[in-house]
């Protein structure tokens, strides 16, 4: 069935595999949020301890859907991994420094002699969950603010961004207010997560000052997001965006992504629909005593980050615009790899839902009870 | 063709750097992970408390090491895009699914198994935990089987086709990329000899303790499951390196003439069993290749060729060409790399300016030579040889401490055997330094798979100089030493905890 799929077909359904696996990352940066709520939230070492053993359940699931959105992409899109990856050098390289950062220091941060002391592994995790999604939020926003590039006649990139004789190579993207604030919006939403997801988490029986900490943060942070949130918003709707004519010309049109919005209306409602599913979580935790609203504003986010990521990529858009050669710019089509990677690609795809169904299973079994005390104090913890 | 150098050195040690960096713990892991479900699967079956501490022991040291070859690996992903952009580009239709396949089905396994591997010992059941515990190692071997398929693939490149129109090599069979002879041989070796770090390992500390006089019953439990899992995988590598070697002869004959040095190919080629290179010694030159050398006569050929008195070509016949063996010449294929670059930029012109009478020209005249492109990148035939002295001495580091292991293993399972282990004064300090032989031969492995290589990116298709991203070296500098500065920041930490949960031991080793 897979082979009888046309080239464009399958260019579509693998980008939409990227933007589920990349809006899954949005919703698992929950881990990320969480550590950036470590000291505000949690005072004592006991208080830490929850915290951090709790985070360290789930941090290599972040951590490996990020690796998988990369992965995914370089099989996929392999002209975006290339000109993306070695074009905005720097942007990347800060990145991938936040998560190596972040992956030992879970398991470090309370090991004796562990050179550094536990201040520099909590501020590891703090840099990780803060300039990691922050960058990461800023390099989505080139889908729609556009990058510095042109590629040669062999598909070869060159960056070309200068301040001050300096070649930026992709952190001028952080220059960008639109792409600042989707940024700092994924990190205060990461924050809005973490709260939920530690209340969800972590029987809070016995602290008490931790649990009203949590409880306060989630509508919180959630109203600081808000007008990073609109602002993104407002520019989506009124912006110039980076359309593609039957010829695969490429030319910069005004208020694209609203028209995109209104020619996909199933996007619109998804966005609405993400966006009342965070609010109702957050408030509804803050407000409501209630423990799920994790799973409310997990699933609005990544409804949220199916609309971010389709809306620049489908109906005639360039997904990763050249602002310097509006011919170079990518799109779906034109970066993606042969018809018969995608097929081979789809026919490993199908394994996908399996992963999902193993990992939701084993997710829950270790969830059913909730983390104690007891065990903080006991053998299993950070 | 002008190239940066300074860019293409300061990329190649990055990523050299990382690989590096990324393999002092990975082989740990591929094996520890076995042993670890094998002591947990004794505990199991017998029920007895104290094999439940010699799993969580063990299981601490792994986490530990898990931890640190999981940040080094996600750099190396990614460098792929950041430093050779180009490459990314021309191969990623091929390169990029085993990666993607890797992160699907290897990583996920890893990743959800572990958290129950650590966390799961009061929450689910004991069956389920082992099962967990089983799935960390599979899942941890199969991620080496895809990223070896990738690098078997570098190392071989087959089941593609170049396709002018996107100057890119497209995927044309996904089963002859898998099954690949280089990936398969390279897949069963990395693995094996991962079993056989992770033993080592084990001796290592378990000789320390049985030194001191400490948890002596857990060195010696441990030291028996150990002696028997790295007795059977050394085995297995000295026997799997054979095949190795065969196919190194059959398909990269440039890198099996750098490992052993030789420069005029033979008929019953002798193997050098030991040597010291002349640093003197220039391709097409009349001098002695050795100052001194050892040799076993015949062996060479044999294991090239599997055949006693077959022909073994060396570094001047692959590149000067030998007319009596049929070998062509590294001159003639660059001139036709030459030429079919050209042809290619022509046809690209055409196509840019909508002439397809031009194209179709030029396209048919680039199909001549079309094989040869990469060739096209090299100045003169010299450029296609690699280095010979670090991949001929890396070599016979690795295969003089690998046939040293199976010795080693042997001695300390014979002992523990008859009980008499505590008392052999003289083997517990060679069980101590096992550990960092086995380093030593990981180490020297990688670098004879990746230093042979050179000039090659993708062999024959790729030279180095043309894979890299377009970026000024200053930037590469600034990230090689900010990754060196990491990197040896965290091994430093993860040494010091691993020196001190190893001197805490079992009782006090919580499981963190």
């Amino acid at each position: 069935m897979i082979s009888n799929l046309d080239y464009s077909t399958l260019q579509q359904l693998w980008w939409i595999i990227v933007s589920v696996v990349g809006s899954l990352f949005l919703f698992l940066t929950f881990v990320q949020g969480g550590q950036t709520l470590l000291w505000q939230v949690a005072k004592t070492d006991l208080e830490k301890s929850l915290v951090i053993t709790s985070l360290g359940r789930k941090w290599e699931m972040p951590f490996t859907t990020l690796v998988l959105f990369g992965g995914a992409l370089f099989a996929a899109f392999p002209k975006f991994y290339a000109t993306s990856f070695g074009g905005a050098y720097w942007v990347w390289i800060l990145i991938l420094f936040s998560f190596i950062i972040q992956a030992v220091s879970y398991k470090y941060r309370t090991k004796p002699s562990n050179l550094l002391g536990s201040g520099v592994y909590e501020l590891f995790l703090f840099i990780n969950g803060s300039v990691g999604v922050l960058l990461i939020g800023a390099a989505v926003g080139t889908f729609y603010t556009g990058s510095n590039f042109t590629l040669d006649l062999y598909n070869r990139v060159t960056w070309d961004y200068t301040l001050m004789g300096i070649n930026l190579r992709g952190v001028e993207a952080a220059f960008s207010l639109f792409n600042l604030s989707l940024g700092i919006f994924l990190v205060f939403n990461a924050r809005v997560l973490g709260a939920l997801y530690l209340l969800n988490s972590i029987d809070l029986s016995s602290t008490p000052d931790l649990e009203t900490r949590l409880r306060k943060a989630p509508w919180k942070n959630f109203l600081i997001s808000l007008p990073f949130c609109l602002y993104v918003l407002v520019c989506i709707l009124f912006m110039k965006g980076f359309d593609v004519d039957a010829a695969g010309t490429v030319s910069l049109i005004g208020s694209k992504y609203l028209a995109n919005l209104l020619a996909m209306p199933y996007l619109l409602v998804l966005l609405i629909a993400g966006l009342l599913l965070v609010v109702y979580g957050a408030f509804g935790t803050s407000f409501k005593q209630s423990d799920k609203g994790i799973w409310f504003s997990g699933l609005g986010t990544i409804f949220v980050g199916l609309v971010v990521l389709s809306l620049p990529a489908f109906n005639n858009t360039a997904f990763y615009p050249s602002k310097l050669d509006l011919q170079s710019s990518l799109t779906i089509y034109n970066a993606s790899s042969s018809l018969f990677t995608l097929t081979v690609m789809t026919y490993v795809a199908i394994g996908i839902p399996f992963v999902l169904a193993y990992v939701a299973y084993v997710w829950k079994l270790m969830d059913s009870k909730k983390l104690t005390t007891a065990e903080v104090t006991d053998e299993e913890s950070y | 063709m002008d190239f940066d150098l300074s860019l293409v050195n300061w990329s190649r040690a990055q990523f050299a750097l990382t690989a590096m960096y990324h393999w002092l713990f990975v082989p740990l892991t591929l094996g520890l992970s076995f042993l670890c479900a094998f002591f947990e699967s004794i505990y199991v079956r017998t029920e007895n408390e104290e094999w439940k501490g010699i799993t969580k022991f063990w299981m601490t040291l792994f986490g530990i090491n898990f931890a640190i070859g999981v940040a080094t690996g996600i750099i190396l992903e990614f460098e792929f895009g950041t430093n050779w952009s180009n490459y990314s580009w021309i191969v990623g239709d091929i390169f990029g699914a085993p990666l993607a396949i890797e992160g699907i089905f290897a990583f996920f396994l890893e990743a959800t198994f572990f958290a129950v591997m650590f966390f799961g010992w009061n929450r689910v059941s004991k069956k389920f935990h082992l099962f967990s515990t089983w799935m960390v190692a599979v899942g941890s071997n199969l991620s080496a089987v895809w990223i070896l398929v990738a690098n078997g693939w570098m190392q071989n490149p087959v089941g593609m086709m170049f396709n002018p129109e996107t100057a890119r090599f497209e995927m044309q069979s996904f089963f002859d990329v898998v099954f690949n002879p280089v990936a398969v041989s390279k897949f069963v070796h990395t693995s094996s000899s991962g079993f056989v770090m992770a033993s080592l390992f084990v001796l290592t500390v378990s000789s320390w303790y049985l030194i001191k006089g400490r948890h002596v019953q857990m060195a010696k439990k441990s030291i028996v499951v150990a002696s028997v899992f790295g007795l059977l995988s050394s085995g297995f590598v000295v026997f799997n390196g054979d095949e190795s070697a065969y196919v190194v002869a059959q398909k990269q004959p440039m890198k099996l003439a750098a490992i052993e040095g030789l420069y005029k190919g033979q008929t019953a080629a002798p193997i050098v069993a030991a040597g010291i290179l002349n640093p003197k010694k220039q391709p097409g030159d009349d001098q002695d290749p050795f100052l001194v050398k050892v040799e076993i006569p015949y062996l060479l050929s044999l294991l090239a060729n599997r055949s006693l008195n077959s022909f073994v070509p060396g570094v001047d016949d692959l590149i000067y060409g030998n007319e009596a063996q049929n070998i062509e010449g590294v001159g003639p294929k660059i001139a036709r790399g030459k030429t079919a670059l050209q042809d290619l930029a022509q046809f690209k012109q055409a196509r840019k300016e909508n002439n397809s009478q031009a194209a179709d020209l030029a396209l048919a005249k680039f199909r001549k030579n079309q094989d040869y492109m990469g060739y096209g990148y090299l100045n003169k035939p010299e450029d296609a040889v690699p280095p010979v002295a670090t991949p001929y001495y890396a070599f016979h580091i690795m295969v003089a401490l690998g046939s040293l292991f199976p010795v080693i293993f042997a001695v300390f399972l014979y002992f523990t055997l008859k009980g008499s282990l505590v008392r052999q004064k003289w083997l517990l300090p060679i069980g101590l330094i096992s550990g960092l032989l086995g380093l030593m031969a990981q180490q020297s492995g990688w670098v004879v798979a990746e230093v042979g290589r050179q000039p090659w990116a993708i062999n024959g298709l790729l030279p180095v100089q043309a894979a890299t991203s377009n970026l000024s070296a200053s930037n590469v500098q600034v990230t090689f030493f900010m990754f060196l500065g990491l990197f040896t920041l965290l091994l430093l930490a993860e040494i010091s905890i691993m020196l001190k949960q190893i001197s805490i031991g079992p009782e006090g080793g919580t499981l963190k």
